[in-house]
């Protein structure tokens, strides 16, 4: 077995160890499943949304865009910090609900919100059916990093069926602190690994970072500026698309509810606050897939140009921990996407669309019994149907955006309604699958998702004002 | 509106005006600065500008607004 090989097990099975032994010693009730007892203080609600936050996409993706479409791929750093910005005004708001109702999921704020189960059902099902491709994005990445690391030591497949076993166990015993406790260890990785390879090529290869970015203006000015190497990514394509993206960021079922472990408004008000700081190091991944754009060019798939450039200019040790990282980084975002997909299938599907008076003991079983359905689930997918729910994928983050208006409007107008809230997230996520799957994406040079959240959000408005002139808010609705 | 609020989302309203409205003035090269292009020197300093501008708003907000129980 290779160096490499030997440093990626060990950091997936100790990573893993420390999930178990997070929940080692709790009482594991819904709401420590789920919400970690809503005791999480600033720190590790930061480490929380910033595991679940930054991705595979984060690490391979934010430096393939560089590689293959150079300047579009800005925008992955803008996007953060206005959804960071709009999280300080909205998130302790949801918190506070949360709080005094017992929310644990998104769905379970619609229902409490607009009075209405079938809306819950609904939002609930359109998540797990977003969630699921997500997940086996992350599973398909982390099966190309290890093997991309390894050297082709191990086959994909292989990598994906031991780690995600091993996220898997971690999720079943620890529910939400699991999550919690391996950001830890996989966040310290992947700063370290960005900033040793972000400032280190460059200067390995042209003797600094202003001398990399004279070479490539000198060889390939046009990757510099929107609209980069693409045709369709210009500045109006970048402008609707941070607008987008930053509404949408905390409209995913799993970062909704990660507000709830917070322990109080305040935390997660201070977390905003810092939050945009973890921006930054994606300004290195973007110095890695430029650099790569002049010493490797020609990778067929940008998205490795980051492993690719690591694996020529670093020992094989630290090929070991960069792919270690990676794998890690896969692993926490999938422990959250598995334990929430499976908690709105236990609660909001199953308890509020089918059986209303089941107990808590009884979700939280069933809730840890579909950790196993949905694992077993997306790797089939991942494995076997690789390409199956591209579709899915592509109108993953336009469709979530969709709950944007009913979330901001239900939070601080009294007068929409669960009609209205219907209205425009139907007609919203109808809008994005026929546009994105029709081939309308961009539409004018604006993104489609952007297009279709203006319709929902103007629908949202019509129907609240044209309905009764009553207080449709939440303490009327209890 | 509480008047802390009206401030914080004055500041708020920051990172949405250099960030998203001033990218069709700023899609250039030249001039460099510390070395990067200036659109990616544009975003870097605003994305990094970010947080001090919510500090800002947070602790203008503590200041204005009557602190509620909880």
């Amino acid at each position: 077995m290779s160096l490499t090989l030997v440093i990626i097990l060990a950091v997936v099975v100790f990573s893993s160890l420390l999930g178990i032994c997070a929940g080692r010693r709790v009482k594991m009730d819904l709401e420590m499943w789920t919400v970690g007892g809503r005791r999480f203080g600033v720190i590790l609600i930061w480490l929380l949304m910033a595991g679940e936050i930054y991705t595979t996409f984060t690490f391979l993706g934010a430096s393939g865009w560089a590689y293959s479409r150079g300047a579009p791929t800005f925008y992955i750093m803008i996007y953060g910090a206005l959804a960071y910005t709009i999280s300080f005004f909205i998130l302790p708001a949801i918190w506070k609900l949360g709080k005094k109702h017992g929310l644990h999921t998104q769905p379970d704020f619609f229902i409490k919100r607009y009075g209405s189960r079938a809306l819950g059902v609904f939002v609930a099902l359109i998540g797990v059916v977003f969630i699921i491709p997500y997940l086996q994005l992350q599973l398909t990445g982390l099966g190309l990093i290890v093997q991309e690391a390894s050297n082709r030591a191990i086959s994909p497949n292989a990598a994906i069926v031991i780690s995600f076993l091993f996220t898997c166990a971690f999720v079943y015993t620890s529910g939400i602190r699991g999550t919690a406790w391996v950001s830890i260890v996989k966040d310290i990785m992947m700063v370290v690994s960005v900033l040793v390879v972000g400032f280190g090529v460059p200067y390995i290869y042209f003797g600094g970072i202003g001398r990399m970015f004279e070479t490539l203006i000198r060889e390939r000015p046009d990757y510099l500026i929107f609209p980069g190497a693409t045709a369709g990514m210009d500045v109006l394509w970048v402008m609707s698309t941070v607008l987008l993206t930053g509404a949408g960021f905390y409209m995913w079922p799993h970062t909704f509810a990660s507000v709830f472990s917070g322990k109080s408004a305040e935390t997660i008000k201070r977390n905003a606050v810092i939050m945009p700081f973890y921006q930054l190091p994606i300004l290195l991944i973007f110095f890695v897939g430029f650099t790569a754009l002049l010493v490797i060019p020609g990778l067929e798939n940008g998205d490795f140009s980051f492993l690719a450039l690591v694996n020529k200019t670093y020992p094989a040790w630290f090929m070991g921990f960069v792919g270690a990282a990676g794998a890690v980084t896969a692993m926490v975002p999938s422990s959250i996407l598995v334990l929430f997909a499976s908690t709105l299938l236990a609660k909001n599907v199953y308890q509020t669309g089918f059986n209303p008076r089941a107990g808590e003991a009884a979700v939280v079983r069933l809730s840890r019994f579909m950790v196993l359905v949905i694992s077993m689930l997306a790797l089939v997918f991942a494995i076997y149907l690789p390409n199956a729910l591209v579709n899915l994928l592509l109108i993953g983050y336009n469709g979530v955006t969709q709950f944007f208006p009913g979330v901001v409007l239900g939070l601080f107008w009294k007068r929409v309604s669960a009609a209205a809230v219907w209205t425009g997230l139907t007609a919203g996520i109808g809008l994005v699958a026929f546009l994105v799957l029709g081939g309308h994406d961009p539409l004018w040079g604006i993104n489609a998702g952007f297009v279709a959240l203006a319709v929902n959000f103007a629908l949202t408005w019509l129907v609240s004002l044209l309905g009764s002139d009553q207080d449709n808010s939440i303490d009327s609705n209890i | 509106m509480k008047k802390g609020t009206r401030f914080a989302l004055l500041l708020a309203s920051i990172p949405f005006i250099t960030l998203v409205f001033a990218l069709p003035w700023v899609n250039r090269i030249e001039p460099l600065v510390l070395g990067l292009p200036f659109l990616l020197f544009w975003i870097a300093l605003w994305v990094f500008l970010t947080p001090f501008i919510l500090l800002a708003a947070y602790l203008l907000e503590k200041k204005y607004n009557p602190p509620e129980e909880e």
